[in-house]
């Protein structure tokens, strides 16, 4: 059946500059942020490769050593605050969290077009401070290194910083009040998608934790710019008071950029495996326990600090604790894909990749909670093939997935299916082959931030470059194909998918108002009765 | 929902005058040596003085459960924070 | 007196969703105000717990009565926006609204004012931590710590008072034009709670800052 593009829809809408720059309509605010977050996640990426080019050889040559401390430092300060973190909650959570719950917007669309500005603020005075001199601390910025040794641009740094974590919590507010106060009517909690249950805990970690590295950033700057001195030893100040602020945040940070790519793959799971989520509420329950468990662990951030041996026996003992959550959603999914009905589009791709990376990641992670373990390998390659597995692993296929999956809803258009499943092995393949062997470099002892190394490592780390090749041209591929797909992609229907969900029940693109009449949910969130078994054709009901 | 409550001028006159007595006590008290006892004292009415302006002042006693679980969430997070650094900053040269 | 009834935005089902939205959300935010704060208490438990003679004899250079007095005058201030939130939500003139909330602004300039004052003490005894700090006592670089958090939990509670001020004048414009009652006070709820939040705030801060160490 031929689908038809509505007539009008919130891009047609209105044209012109200012009707993007000015808009409240949370779709549009959701598609600035894209464009913002694509960019910053292109310079990164160019980071990414300067370091991994650095590593073909192990005699330091292609850039000094104060110029690698400054790669790696500000591939982390991008990549985290200026991609991952706003990624999924500020392009798919802005753009559907109304939508999935039947509202015609965010409670704040005002403060949802300040936070976007805020956030290009902050990430024009970061860029800026990167591109007349950079900084070197590491994206940790610990002290005293920070406050007085380091002489590069830590102040405007961390000021873009500061800036973009109120862009952050202006998002999670508006998510907060939004999901409290705004369902649809017969919208109970344990009929929300689990998408927004995600979003939801993401939400209240962010307001928790995003004020405590705000007021720790801007002490470091009032350190290093008045002599504020709360962290100078020669006062008497505690390196270690500045870790525990950092990492408070730091962590928990960590959880803000996995849960929404949790909410993500549950929605792909349920529609490529035509079944409901197995066990929803202990999967929406996790999401709440990962929050709060979340904040309780910080402290194996610094095993080998020189903290309290028994406050590192405790923090150990929760960390093997917020894996239980983790592996709650693993199990759910995987009994989700039992007996379901499987298909093999591409966004399902992207999440069964997600399944079985972050499941590595994860379990690596447990490895590093036990202290005896940590104490070999912090500091090496072994953690930086953990957190990628996860946040790499993780978090962007998840981010992928999501944006091929909500494309046609987004944008009205198909992308080009055979393409798009192309991209999705290439980027499984060439992730493996850049961050496994990294998992050997730390196990062996390579420590992580340096721009020589024994050359023994060097075949492992031919292999890591080469894998990062490969996995660049696999980003570089859906950016081409779904912009191709805007001017010559097939026109997409409501529900191309068959999935169930409120955002499936109404236009691709959606009207302006979401929904010409405010829906009424009169099911649960995975039930498929009424959608259609059959992608491809118009959802009844 | 939340109905609108009006609370009478006599409980906000009342409130203010519980407030400005508590200002004088913890301020006297500081200077009595009560040794160890003293930064518990005044911590106690420190949080009773707060107590008062968010229940009275702020409304919280007639808001909804809502309200008190965010408020209180904050609070409890805010003592994990202080509470498992200075747990840390407390034991750490105990092991030698 | 007939006062405007509030327009409900587009996205709201009603004026009741919306009023209850916007409250959530001003509590929401104060539990990012909680932890922004908090990360400070945090540094300054950690050091008092470190250093509490040092902490105790630097305490002793601030003036317990200016705090004191700053204290009652904050507090003062709360009550007085209590009674101007009271005077919308039970429709009373616009002018005694505005009355309330010009004392309300005049008792946060006062504290401002006495903030200053001490500030400006502060700096001639060669108290501001950096270069030019000059401590005649004992452990002078752990008074120094004190110091920096002295100033830097005041002059972030000072900010706030600014900000706050600015949130009253806004409000006090929009009273004088009727613009609050019965059916619709929310912004002068809302901002109330600003208000007495930075009030709480303090209530910690002066035992805390001022009131260690003086027997």
């Amino acid at each position: 059946m031929e689908a038809r593009a509505p007539a009008v829809h919130y891009l047609n809408v209105d044209y012109g500059v200012r009707s993007w720059l000015f808009t409240t309509d949370h779709k549009r605010i959701a598609l600035l942020y894209l464009g913002t977050i694509t960019l910053m996640f292109l310079i990164g990426g160019i980071f990414a490769v300067l370091i991994r080019l650095e590593l073909l050889t192990p005699a330091g040559d292609l850039v000094s050593a104060d110029t690698y401390n400054k790669l790696f430092t500000m591939h982390g300060i991008v990549m985290l605050f200026f991609f991952l973190i706003p990624s999924i909650p500020a392009v798919l959570g802005n753009f559907l969290v109304p939508m999935m719950i039947g509202a015609r917007d965010l409670a704040f669309p005002r403060l949802n077009l300040l936070s976007w500005y805020i956030f290009v603020l902050g990430a024009a005075v970061s860029l800026w401070a990167m591109l007349t001199g950079g900084v070197d601390t590491g994206w940790t910025f610990y002290t005293p290194y920070s406050t007085s040794a380091s002489v590069t641009k830590v102040i405007p740094t961390a000021v873009g910083i500061f800036i973009s974590g109120f862009s952050s919590m202006l998002t999670g507010l508006n998510f907060i009040v939004t999901i409290h106060k705004m369902r649809a009517k017969g919208l109970t909690w344990f009929r929300l998608p689990l998408f927004i249950w995600a979003h939801y805990a993401t939400s209240i970690i962010i307001m928790l934790g995003t004020p405590v590295i705000a007021i720790t950033l801007l002490l470091v700057a009032l350190e290093r710019g008045f002599h504020l001195g709360i962290f100078d030893p020669a006062l008497g100040g505690d390196p270690l008071l500045f870790q525990h602020l950092f990492w408070f945040y730091s962590h928990p940070a960590v959880y803000i950029m996995i849960l929404p790519g949790m909410g993500v793959v549950s929605e792909l799971i349920a529609c490529f495996a035509r079944r409901p989520i197995f066990g929803y509420g202990f999967v929406a329950a996790s999401s709440l326990m990962i929050a709060v468990l979340g904040f309780l662990v910080w402290g194996h951030h610094m095993f080998t600090s020189g903290q309290s041996v028994y406050t590192a026996f405790v923090f150990s003992f929760l960390s093997m604790l917020v894996a239980i959550p983790s592996a709650v959603k693993v199990f759910n999914w995987t009994a989700t894909l039992y007996r379901g009905s499987i298909a093999w589009d591409s966004p399902m791709l992207y999440a069964l990749g997600f399944i079985g990376l972050f499941t590595m990641g994860g379990l690596t992670g447990l490895f590093l909670a036990c202290l005896g373990v940590d104490v070999h390998v912090h500091d090496t390659y072994f953690i930086v093939a953990h957190f990628h597995y996860i946040m790499v692993g993780g978090t962007i296929m998840a981010y992928l997935g999501g944006i091929h999956f909500w494309w046609p809803k987004i944008t009205g258009r198909m992308y080009p299916e055979p393409l798009a499943k192309a991209a999705g092995l290439i980027v499984f393949l060439g992730f493996n082959l850049t961050f496994f062997p990294q998992f050997i470099l730390g196990y062996l002892g390579m420590p992580r931030r340096y721009h020589v190394y024994p050359p023994e490592f060097q075949a492992l780390n031919v292999l890591s470059t080469a894998g990062a090749s490969i996995l660049g041209v696999g980003y570089l591929l859906p950016l081409c194909y779904l912009l191709w797909s805007l001017r010559y992609g097939p026109i997409a229907s409501a529900n191309p998918w068959g999935a169930a969900g409120l955002e499936w029940r109404t236009t691709s693109p959606p009207p302006t108002e979401n929904f010409p009449t405010p829906p009424v949910v009169v099911r649960d969130a995975y039930d498929l009765d009424g959608v259609a078994a059959a992608p491809g054709e118009v959802a009844v009901g | 929902m939340p109905a609108e409550h009006v609370a009478p001028v006599r409980l906000y006159l009342a409130v203010f005058a519980c407030l400005l007595g508590l200002t004088a006590l913890t301020t006297a008290i500081a200077f009595a040596d009560l040794g160890r006892l003293n930064t518990v004292i005044m911590l106690a009415i420190a949080v009773t003085k707060a107590t008062l302006v968010a229940l009275f002042f702020m409304h919280l006693w007639w808001n909804e459960r809502l309200t008190r679980v965010a408020i209180g969430g904050a609070l409890a997070w805010l003592l994990l924070l202080i509470g498992l650094t200075l747990a840390d900053v407390l034991t750490r040269a105990t092991l030698g | 007196m007939a006062e405007l009834a509030p327009t409900v935005a587009h996205h709201f089902d009603d004026a009741e969703q919306q009023r209850e939205a916007a409250t959530f959300g001003m509590w929401v935010f104060l539990v990012t105000e909680v932890m922004f704060f908090g990360g400070l208490f945090t540094a300054y438990v950690a050091y008092r717990a470190l250093y509490p003679d040092a902490f105790g004899h630097a305490s002793n250079h601030l003036d317990v009565r200016l705090g004191t007095t700053n204290t009652a005058v904050l507090i003062t201030s709360s009550l007085t926006m209590a009674l101007a939130v009271r005077a919308a939500q039970v429709g009373e003139a616009p002018s005694r609204i505005v009355r309330w909330l010009a004392a309300t602004m005049l008792l946060g300039a006062t504290f401002l004012g006495i903030k200053l004052f001490e500030y400006g003490h502060k700096f001639h005894e060669g108290l501001v931590p950096g270069p030019a700090f000059t401590y005649t006592g004992p452990d002078a670089r752990q008074a120094q710590l004190f110091f920096s958090l002295y100033f830097g939990m005041t002059g972030l509670h000072a900010l706030h008072m600014v900000i706050g001020l600015a949130l009253l004048g806004w409000l006090a414009r929009q009273a004088i034009r009727g613009r609050f009652g019965p059916a619709f006070h929310t912004p002068i709820e809302n901002c109330g709670l600003y208000w007495h939040f930075v009030d709480i705030v303090w209530i910690f801060l002066f035992p805390l800052l001022y009131l260690i160490g003086r027997h």
